[in-house]
């Protein structure tokens, strides 16, 4: 690398780090506060696919958009979004992003650009195909980033819209996070075929990424995002990656569908921060003593934000009949005809 | 000899022995074989009867349940699994316009003898997407017959009677009462469809209850019997056919009604009930008959807020003494 593209890139390094290591310090809290039966209900921990939302997200632009899974802490922390605001709607309190109406698998910040995070597998095929077609339709030159796993990839919704997509040019990129399970079934149980053939069977031009790469899928994602903006979507990529969770907190022993060894390779060999950390190291961009400093700073903040969560207040119970209807303050007023 | 065991284990039965007794049935979904279920309810059956009748899907709940359709069309009894009741809005045309409809636009010439299992039930902490009660919307659909068990001993007698009919039949279980034991006897029964069962009798007032609601009506009657309230509490079973016949002659005795049921209240399964109620029991009637559903919002994750959207039994409780009191209670 020459040394002015090295001090060029510096900064965007930095941020590609710090982003998966909040989305990893996150998790890690996330999970405590599940088995300190602090947080109601389950979560779906993203740990281990860092690499894939923060490479995605910082290619692109707050005006982009992105439509996210019940999977979808990383992809909200990696769209720019901030601790406190996630943990309370971790919590169900009030000030989280949806204000306690989402939790876990809706967390998303809206403002900047997170479409929301779905808890129906594939749901989200058709609402960022339509933010794509309604850039192209108002003349905008934002491109939508449509987030799923591998299981999502047998909905038929997904080929319905991949062919409009296609017949229609327009500004979607698919990304589909292939982390070799849905719940607890390996991936090629479930998935006939090539999935990048398949998109390719649309006329749609497909890659096949490493996903604990994250600058390689900020590259591709770069070069693809800017060729959507000329008009050259919409675009397919599989993300080979690696859940270190359960498919769920509440997942624990899981020997039957797959081996300790084989996480244990994934999380010693190919962890997306540990062999980033080290490639920065090594172009002696920044040191280890560095990096464990940001390290700390990252888990102090999760740690504050947690604490802040931890005591914020849960929404007034005024709130169960608010947002029914844009346009209505009581939904329960408003069935009756209340004017 | 009669046994205390779960509701989760009184279905693994009630399909292990249907599926023994009758080699045309079959079972297909999501992560059904090895894992049996995200709630287990499965575990053990593919040892028993392998992934040729076990049969684990991709994520395509339209898909499968299509096939299903076509299977029972030509001499197979499938049974699918539903990971989620949320999930029917996924595959509504394959069971509304397809599987209800074949035996009547065929002129009665061909059958749909399928089982839809699926879930219900909220709070559980699981948002909008996964904590609905879907059960009116299935069965305002002509030709789908529609089982709400309240125990492990409906849920496995219901469940055999669906297996066995040649219709389309959608059971929906409550997440919450998987791990409720409750008396079931070893020896085979089948509960018919469209017999209520009167759980408790009672002069003041019927509480028509479906699902876990009938825990939630017992425990208010329990309640008012102490304060000197006889409640009459009845469990349809099945809503689909809807045995009438034992809710008017309830509501003739005691002139009072109220009906509770976990889904949306508006244009639900509370309304329906309430309104046979008032168009055959009217002249016996002291007060208007009152709905209890869930409130008639998307269910919300924080708990704060997720705990007001369903029925309560103190909400019943309190709803009853104001209509014996013969003050007038508009539905909430
Ligand atoms: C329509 C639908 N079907 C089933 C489910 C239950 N479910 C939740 S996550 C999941 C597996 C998804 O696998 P994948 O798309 O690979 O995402 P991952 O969990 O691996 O991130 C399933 C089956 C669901 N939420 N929605
Ligand atoms: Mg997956």
């Amino acid at each position: 690398m020459s040394a002015a593209r090295k001090k060029h890139n510096t900064e965007d390094y930095l941020r590609m780090y710090k982003q998966m290591v909040r989305i990893r310090a996150f998790e890690d809290k996330a999970n405590q506060l599940y088995l300190s039966a602090k947080m109601p209900g389950l979560t779906h921990m993203y740990s281990g696919q860092e690499a894939v939302a923060v490479g995605i997200c910082e290619a692109l632009t707050d005006e982009d958009r992105i439509t996210s899974t019940h999977r979808g802490h990383g992809h909200c922390v990696a769209k720019g979004a901030n601790f406190r605001e996630m943990f309370c709607e971790l919590l169900g309190k009030e000030e989280g992003y949806c204000r306690g109406k989402g939790g876990s698998m809706h967390i998303a910040d809206q403002a900047n650009g997170n479409l929301g995070a779905n808890a129906i597998v594939g749901g989200s095929m058709g609402i960022a195909t339509g933010a794509a077609l309604s850039a192209k339709r108002l003349g905008k030159d934002f491109v939508t980033v449509c987030f799923f796993g591998d299981g999502a990839t047998a909905q038929g919704l997904w080929y319905e819209v991949m062919n409009m997509a296609a017949l229609w040019k327009l500004p979607v990129i698919y990304a589909c996070e292939n982390n070799g399970y849905s719940e607890y079934t390996k991936t090629d149980e479930i998935a006939a075929g090539s999935l990048v053939k398949r998109a390719e069977a649309f006329g749609i031009e497909a890659f096949q990424v490493d996903g604990q790469d994250v600058l390689a899928v900020n590259e591709l994602t770069s070069r693809l995002a800017g060729r959507c903006r000329k008009g050259e979507g919409p675009f397919f990529i599989e993300l080979d990656t690696y859940r270190y969770h359960g498919h769920h907190v509440g997942d624990i022993n899981r020997d039957y569908y797959r081996t300790k060894e084989e996480e244990a390779e994934w999380k010693d060999i190919r962890d997306p921060i540990t062999n980033f950390g080290k490639s920065l190291i090594d172009q002696k961009m920044f040191t280890a003593e560095e990096l464990v400093a940001i390290d700390n700073d990252i888990a102090a903040d999760a740690e504050a934000a947690v604490d802040y969560a931890l005591k914020a207040p849960y929404p007034d119970g005024s709130e169960v009949d608010m947002h029914v209807f844009a346009g209505v303050d009581h939904a329960l007023d408003y069935l009756r005809g209340a004017r | 000899m009669t046994r205390e065991i779960t509701l989760s284990k009184a279905v693994n039965e009630a399909i292990a022995e249907e599926m023994r007794r009758d080699p045309t049935i079959f079972l297909l979904g999501e992560d059904v074989a090895e894992a049996g279920t995200p709630f287990k309810v499965l575990s053990g059956l593919v040892e028993e009867f392998g992934t040729e009748r076990i049969i684990d899907t991709p994520i395509s709940e339209p898909g499968f349940m299509g096939m299903a359709v076509g299977a029972a069309m030509t001499g197979s009894r499938p049974i699918v699994d539903l990971m989620f009741g949320d999930f029917l809005y996924l595959v509504m045309d394959q069971l509304c316009n397809q599987a209800a409809k074949t035996h009547y636009m065929s002129g009665g010439k061909l059958k749909v003898p399928l089982v839809l299992r699926t879930n219900m039930g909220a709070t559980r902490r699981s948002a909008a997407q996964h904590s609905q009660s879907l059960q009116a919307i299935v069965a305002h659909i002509p030709g789908l017959k529609v089982a709400m068990p309240s125990s492990a001993y409906e849920a496995k007698g219901l469940l055999k009677t669906a297996i066995r009919d040649d219709n389309p039949v959608v059971i929906f279980e409550d997440k919450l009462m998987y791990q409720d034991k409750a008396p079931v006897p070893e020896e085979e029964y089948l509960i018919p469809f469209g017999q209520a069962n009167i759980k408790r009798e009672g002069r003041d007032v019927t509480l028509v209850a479906t699902s876990s609601m009938v825990q939630v009506a017992e425990e208010a009657a329990e309640t008012l019997a102490r304060e000197g309230i006889s409640a009459e509490v009845i469990d349809p079973r099945t809503i689909v056919p809807l045995d009438e016949q034992t809710i008017i002659d309830s509501v003739r005795k005691t002139s009072r009604a109220i009906v509770i049921d976990e889904g949306h209240q508006s244009y639900g399964v509370t309304a329906e009930i309430a309104a046979r109620i008032s168009e055959k029991a009217f002249y016996h009637l002291d007060a208007p008959v009152i709905r209890m559903g869930a409130m008639d919002v998307p269910v919300p994750f924080s708990p704060a807020l997720e705990d007001l959207t369903v029925p309560t039994s103190e909400g019943v409780a309190e709803n009853a003494r104001r209509i014996c009191r013969g003050e007038l209670v508009h539905a909430a």
